[in-house]
């Protein structure tokens, strides 16, 4: 029977045709068992779909710093996000970035998202608070009655392990009203020295310094004037050894009030003064290795002039305090990331801080300082907060929509295509099954949640999955016409149709790439949804439906051509079987 | 089987055909005035842009009994300032509140006091708050990707078929572009980011149907210039009437999804992302079928027939057919473009411009078609 060329044939799909389905069935299997063993039997839903609150950043240009927007820059924001909204408690919030400039923050539904959102969106706060207390972390115990006025000054020397269960104390006997100007510095020295003897105690790490060891003598001057009895309470009730606290500390307060905070590292928390300065009057800071006088890392601070002045200022009036009360702190996120003490006041618009720093860490403040917080200011493109139920909805409409969608399909390929379709949809449900698998073991592996543009990538992907098919059936029609019989026809369109669908699918497929690549937001779940479709397309033409084909056509039903395979060369309008001999030399001509 | 199958067979076989190719200059007008229409409707109307473009709030509500109206005056009285506010009923029940211009620290105020006005729980209010620039960073990348997409498809079409198929493509698929902005800046359509991610995937699927047409279209024209009946034209009619049910077949399924998602999907959820993909979606791979039948393939024809190759086949076409009926009338039932692409070398049915006899003529065309080889 007009045998087509040996070379036409692809011998591998038609001689096995069963190892390629069996190929595919062990894929699905494997997947399938893959999803029980890793305990995800269905795809992680995305904020839209499972509800709670997505908030989009993206990163500003700002003039000067062309290059700023780069990948470096992007993790460390990141990084620092993280822990932020990480530090609120918020269990499974995930940061990412997406794109080139923007990052993703997930809060998942249950959480106190407007607390997050606040932290996300604010980029920095950095201060320059002078310290009025400092204690040792202390888990409040007994102490809560706070406004104790017992003179009791609240040191915190850093070695011995007395703070603990004194720092009640430090209300009212003040004496240091330090806050702002009055006093002029008197010498003109433009050094910090960190925290008197050594201290601040650059503990290697991300976090410098923060202990400062403040002078261990307790100098009665220390408590504080103007504390408010609330904040001293808080202080009271501070423990800066629990995540939540310490992210909370002083949250919200105005930069001209007097609040608590913690040092980064948990371990000493502080009553501190109205801001001074605040990050903006900072116009760099740099961290440089001080080869002159031996001190190793140190940063280096430049102040615009009006923070310059101020700063002189206020650094002239610590200097003149005992300890702590000559410390200021360098506070980030309210969070204290530094607290120098001062020996003098600091003219001329710079200072050092010298403190043991590694280069690490030195960097890091450095950073924190330029920066403020982050590396980058961010713009709040696009909050979204999706109650359980309106996600639930989404799903649900998606779901249905995807439903009626593969239904509709579906009918159309059995008015069609009648008993082909049989081969049509039951290759459409394999391809659903491996996308539905991939999806659900890419949660884990990768982090992908479905989210509904993903949703809607995967039902227009129902389109471009179902025409590869009609592209081969069609192909075989046209064979069918030529006159042949059925499993000669179903090898010989096989070549061209699979031409055809490799080219069309890869188009679709550069252009889920493109988009990918090109888009942010949630677009990128759409796109990935799409490229992913279209792979699977291939591989179920290839290795399912091809094959299934193949066996199918030997079978009576479809080779005989019933009224009811959708192969019926009557109702194709081939007449009996013709019998063919040279026909087949010019297999071109056919069409042409 | 069915109608449409019967059709398949006789377009196929070339009883029935339509010259698509032929009458390209109709096609080409009528396209000319659609993207004419649209450009006016898009510089007269300009789009109208969500408020992803503008910033603002999008607030989605529980079910509720407040009518649109009143949720509007409502909402109103509750925001201070000028700001536009829509509001639309979803399919759930519940409402879509749309004030343009607001923050994030306004919108969670509007969230509390809308709650109290519309007596539901704020924490079921589901805010949506949109930075101004927001869709602007979303076109933007999109208009990068739709260049870098361009370039990277006329680049690969060059290399796959050839220079002339992949300019025709592009043709069309800023033809499916131009018409589906249109339809948007003429009927109002919101644009939100959503739009523009059906805008973008409608590339790939409008580029899909053109490719399969394209890949026929490269695979009847095989040999061309070894033969002199007929010319690129005649071929590329030929072979866009043989896949047009397939072109049919695809951009009906493909179109079936898309439909459920902008039908079902919008009906139950009404106003959102899903909608506005399904759109864009809709509205472009409709443009995207007729355009790689109608613009598409006529186009590369017209590119084709300038070539000097081509113009000499069809000069010894023209020719032939001149000798042909110097001779007399041999086989003349038949007009001249679609009979003559009747050539079927296997069952070559000559004269099956009588639909009803397609039967019969089996022993005709088996006649006929043995001298195949003198033909060429």
């Amino acid at each position: 029977m007009a045998a087509p060329k040996k070379g036409r044939r692809s011998p591998g799909a038609q001689g096995y045709p069963g190892r390629a389905l069996a190929v595919i069935l062990v894929a699905l299997v494997a997947l399938t068992g893959g999803m029980f063993i890793s305990g995800h039997t269905s795809p992680r839903l995305g904020i839209d779909l499972a509800g709670g609150t997505e908030i989009t950043l993206t990163a500003k240009n700002t003039p000067g710093q062309a290059n700023a927007i780069n990948k470096a820059n992007m993790d460390t924001a990141v990084n620092i996000i993280n822990k932020r909204v990480n530090g609120l408690g918020v269990s499974e919030a995930e940061v990412q970035t997406q794109g080139d400039r923007n990052i993703i923050v997930d809060i998942p539904r249950g959480t106190n998202a407007d607390q997050a959102k606040k932290q996300v969106g604010t980029t920095a706060q950095l201060y320059f608070r002078t310290v009025i207390t400092e204690a040792n972390n202390a888990p409040a115990a007994g102490n809560k009655p706070s406004p104790s006025p017992s003179g009791s000054p609240s040191s915190a020397p850093s070695s011995s392990p007395s703070g603990a269960g004194k720092n009640g104390a430090s209300a009212k006997p003040s004496t240091s009203p330090s806050p702002s100007s009055t006093a002029q510095g008197r010498a003109v020295t433009d050094a910090v020295k960190a925290a008197g003897s050594s201290s601040p105690k650059a503990t290697s790490s991300a976090t410098p310094s923060t202990n400062p060891s403040a002078a261990s003598t307790p100098p009665p001057t220390s408590g504080a004037a103007g504390v408010p009895p609330a904040v001293q309470k808080q202080f009271n009730a501070l423990d800066c050894s629990k995540p939540t606290q310490m992210a909370n500390a002083g949250l919200g307060a105005q930069p001209t009030d007097t609040t608590v905070a913690c040092s980064q590292d948990g371990k000493t928390k502080y009553i501190l003064g109205p801001a001074q300065v605040d990050g903006k009057q900072v116009s760099g800071a740099k961290s440089v290795y001080d080869t002159q006088s031996g001190e190793g890392w140190i940063v280096t601070l430049e102040f615009s002039s009006a923070g310059g002045k101020k700063f002189a200022d206020v650094t002239g009036q610590l200097a003149k305090q005992q300890p702590p009360n000559n410390q200021f702190a360098i506070v980030l996120d309210n969070q204290v990331v530094s607290a120098p003490s001062v020996s003098s006041a600091i003219t001329g618009g710079s200072a050092q801080i010298y403190g043991n720093f590694t280069q690490q860490s030195s960097e890091d403040l450095a950073n924190v300082l330029s920066y403020g917080a982050l590396p980058l200011s961010f713009n709040t493109s696009d909050v979204t907060t999706v109650s359980p139920q309106l996600g639930g909805e989404q799903l649900h409409g998606g779901l249905i929509a995807g439903a009626v969608g593969l239904a509709l399909v579906v009918l159309y390929l059995l008015a069609y295509y009648r008993g082909l379709s049989f081969v049509a949809v039951v290759s459409l449900l394999v391809s659903a099954a491996l996308t539905y698998a991939i999806m659900t073991l890419l949660g884990p592996a990768i982090g992908f949640a479905l989210n509904l543009p993903a949703v809607c990538g995967a039902i227009v992907a129902i389109g471009i999955t179902a025409d590869s098919f009609i592209v081969y059936f069609e192909r075989i029609r046209d064979e069918l016409r030529g006159g042949r019989s059925l499993a000669p026809a179903v090898q010989r369109a096989w070549p061209r149709a699979r031409r055809t669908i490799l080219v069309s699918d890869f188009v679709s497929f550069l252009a889920a790439a493109v988009l990918f690549i090109c888009s942010v937001g949630k677009v990128q779940g759409f796109a990935f949804t799409l490229g992913l479709t279209t792979l699977l397309d291939v591989v179920v033409v290839y290795l399912f439906t091809k094959p299934l084909m193949t066996i199918l056509a030997r079978r009576k039903f479809y080779a005989q051509g019933h009224p009811w395979s959708g192969l019926n060369p009557k109702s194709l309008g081939v007449q009996a079987p013709l019998r063919r001999g040279r026909r087949t030399a010019s297999p071109e001509a056919k069409e042409a | 089987m069915s109608r449409l199958g019967n059709l398949g067979h006789r377009l196929h076989r070339g009883e029935v055909s339509y010259d698509f190719v032929g009458k390209r200059k109709l096609w080409y007008g009528v396209s000319i005035v659609i993207t004419l229409v649209a450009i006016i409707g898009l510089a007269v109307n300009g789009l109208n842009k969500g408020i992803e473009f503008s910033g603002g709030a999008v607030f989605t509500t529980p079910k509720t009994s407040v009518s649109t109206g009143d949720a509007q005056t409502k909402t109103q009285n509750v925001i201070s300032g000028h700001h536009d506010v829509i509001a639309q009923k979803l399919g759930t029940g519940g409402l879509r509140i749309q004030v343009s211009g607001i923050d994030g620290t306004t919108a969670d105020k509007v969230k509390q006091d809308l709650a109290k006005e519309l007596n539901v729980d704020p924490n079921a209010i589901s805010p949506q708050v949109v930075g101004p620039s927001w869709g602007q960073e979303i076109s933007q990348k999109a208009e990068l990707g739709l260049v870098i997409f361009m370039v990277l498809v006329v680049l690969y079409l060059a290399v796959a078929f050839e220079w002339r198929m992949a300019i025709s493509a592009l043709v069309a698929l800023v033809h499916d572009l131009t018409i589906t902005i249109g339809v948007y800046a003429i009927v109002g359509f919101e644009v939100t980011p959503g739009t523009v991610i059906g805008l973008l995937t409608i590339l790939g699927y409008s580029l899909y149907d053109t490719v399969v047409v394209f890949d026929g279209l490269k695979e009847s024209t095989k040999g061309i210039t070894s033969q002199t009946r007929f010319t690129y034209s005649e071929l590329a009619n030929r072979s866009l009437n043989q896949t047009l049910v397939r072109s049919i077949n695809t951009t009906v399924v493909a179109l079936l999804p898309v439909a459920a998602l902008l039908f079902v999907g919008g009906g139950l959820l009404g106003a959102g992302m899903l909608n506005d993909i399904a759109l864009a979606l809709f509205v472009g791979l409709a443009a995207g079928a007729y355009s790689s039948i109608f613009i598409a393939t006529p186009l590369v024809a017209s590119l084709k027939e300038r070539t000097p190759e081509m113009r000499a086949l069809a000069k010894r076409v023209k020719a032939k057919r001149a000798a042909a009926e110097a001779k007399g009338e041999s086989e003349e039932p038949q007009d001249a473009v679609p009979a003559d692409a009747d050539d079927e070398p296997v069952e070559a049915a000559a004269t099956a411009t009588v639909g009803g006899q397609r039967r019969q003529p089996t022993a005709r065309s088996r006649g006929r078609g043995r001298p195949s080889g003198k033909r060429r």
